[in-house]
């Protein structure tokens, strides 16, 4: 039983396979004009389908949509401050191929990591921000994704301020070994730190987030809220098929199966995303600034 | 001996489980406690009270079984989210009343399955890591043969983390390395070095604060000497007030 093989969630096939280097089945939009939605086959405009946060206007269908415009369409215009743009990940075991995937991944998605994090405003309501990127390396969690997650949560605790993260992740990243699997820790004591000194953490699922992002800060939040038909698990569907032998059943892990279980908080829409943060954080406002909060 | 050896040694089917080891050092003074109070008793996880040196601890283990039949009942150690709700529940009542936890590390992950992640495999894990962090009273973990990713870190937020000879830990399965690295999944003795999964290696790294030599058949002056030593750290821990204990807890993480 290959169960750690859940960290390096098997899905889609392609982008397993080529880490950080293409990917094909269908997270990302190609610079051309028409693209054809892989749910409901019917072609859009790729200006519509951005005009539109990059949801199927046919179907609803939620494409992958970049880090970059994900805080775009999140938080309030001009608002956003990065934090440590430039840490960037080194071949700390010197794994094969690692330093080459680094490079891809970079090139892939145009960021330094799989992580963004930073202060916004979300409708006039201050939070510290992280959006995780599919795009590099499928959103892997390495030591500078860990670092740059604690760091955001420790900052907001140090300045009373609630966090919002967006994950999208396929777990903990093979190729940093152990230090990898630390950051799950890491970063989960400074989700209690903030947690205990009263603040608010609201986590957005998004697809697919799995592996040791799920089994750490994704599924820590106060308020947890998924993307429709986000998938969410601890192990990846192929990784669960080849241990039980038998074929899943249909919109397993699916964000409205977890909201069915029991395990997360709302569906929300993409396009209601922002309001529905903002009314969170606004009935969340009168506490944080009753206990001294320190504004920025 | 090769990365590869150490991870044959520590799957191997004669190897002391977690049951072992709790009875050799704590012997018949062990109460074993059952159930996450929510679900089920989880077969995978066992947990309870016992006396080391004069003084009352919380053991919990990852038990593999023994043999085939106990290998079954105990899903070969893989443990469901019960399982790791039953280790934190007993943790948690191990700080209610002031005993420090031991817990013996053995699986080879958590496991992956319908019902594992209908009853929320990920959200089991991650309570445990946050609420271990703050859990105000040591926790020792000892990795006795393999430490399967998030399924072992569940158990491995600790104080002090410690690993026999011949034990590994890793993110990821040889084999599940092997076969994304380089779709092959039989190139396991390459893919164990690339890890750094051994114990010399992870000391070397700084996630572990020592290594237990094993001596020819884990014979039982080791389980004594294992004992002398679990006893000391706990008078160490327990001398320390909660919030440096605490604190050294996040910092130990931190680090990394």
């Amino acid at each position: 039983m290959n169960t750690s093989d859940i960290f390096n969630f098997l899905k889609p096939k392609n982008e397993l396979e080529n880490q950080g280097e293409t990917v094909e089945n269908r997270p990302y939009i190609p610079d051309e004009l028409w693209v054809k939605c892989p749910v409901c086959k019917n072609p859009v405009l790729s200006s519509d389908l951005n005009e539109n946060k990059k949801v199927c206007p046919k179907c609803g269908y939620h494409f992958r949509i970049a880090a970059r415009q994900r805080i775009e369409i999140t938080v309030d215009e001009g608002s956003f401050q990065e934090f440590d743009a430039d840490m960037v990940s080194a071949n700390i075991i010197d794994f094969p191929e690692y330093t080459r995937k680094l490079k891809n991944a970079k090139i892939n998605s145009g960021e330094n990591e799989s992580v963004i994090t930073g202060y916004a405003l979300i409708e006039g309501c201050p939070v510290i921000l992280a959006v995780m990127n599919s795009q590099f390396m499928m959103g892997s969690m390495g030591t500078v994704t860990g670092e740059k997650v604690t760091r955001a949560f420790e900052y907001a605790t140090e300045h009373r301020l609630p966090v919002v993260v967006f994950t999208v992740s396929g777990g903990a990243r093979m190729q940093e070994g152990i230090l990898s699997l630390m950051q799950m820790a890491k970063t989960s004591g400074a989700v209690k730190r903030h947690s205990d000194a009263g603040l608010l953490y609201i986590t957005v699922l998004t697809d697919p987030t799995t592996g040791g992002v799920t089994a750490s800060f994704a599924m820590e939040g106060d308020i947890i809220l998924s993307e429709p038909k986000a998938l969410i698990g601890f192990a990846g569907p192929r990784v669960i098929e080849q241990t039980i032998r038998q074929k899943l059943p249909k919109d397993f892990q699916s964000a409205e199966f977890l909201l069915e279980k029991g395990f997360i908080d709302a569906v929300v829409p993409r396009g209601e995303l922002k309001a529905t943060l903002a009314k969170i954080l606004r009935l969340h406002a009168a506490q944080n600034n009753a206990e001294e909060g320190e504004k920025i | 001996m090769s990365a590869f050896d150490s991870v044959t040694a520590a799957r191997a089917n004669d190897r002391p489980t977690a049951v072992d080891y709790i009875t050799k050092i704590f012997g018949s003074s062990f109460i074993e406690f059952h159930g996450d109070r929510r679900f089920a008793d989880d077969k995978a996880v066992i947990g309870g009270i016992a006396e080391l040196c004069g003084k009352p601890v919380t053991v919990i283990g990852l038990e593999k079984g023994r043999n085939l039949k106990e290998r079954m009942e105990r899903n070969f150690g893989s443990a469901h989210p019960e399982g790791y709700r039953k280790a934190l529940r007993l943790m948690k009542q191990a700080e209610k009343f002031h005993r420090p936890v031991i817990c013996f590390v053995d699986t080879s992950g958590a496991y992956c399955g319908i019902g594992a992640e209908e009853r929320g495999q990920g959200q089991a894990i991650a309570e445990n890591l946050m609420e271990m962090m703050t859990l105000k009273t040591p926790i020792l973990s000892i990795f006795i043969g393999e430490g399967g990713s998030g399924g072992a870190l569940a158990l491995a937020v600790a104080d002090e983390v410690w690993m026999l000879e011949n034990a590994i830990y890793s993110v990821i399965s040889p084999e599940g390395c092997a076969s994304i690295l380089w779709k092959d999944a039989t190139k396991t003795a390459e893919a164990s070095e690339c890890l750094k999964l051994t114990s010399q290696d992870l000391f070397k790294l700084g996630v572990i604060e020592r290594i237990i030599r094993e001596p020819k058949n884990l014979d039982s002056t080791m389980f004594e000497s294992l004992k002398n030593l679990i006893a000391q750290t706990f008078e160490k821990l327990g001398a320390l007030d909660t919030g440096t204990l605490l604190n050294k807890r996040y910092n130990r993480f931190r680090k990394y």
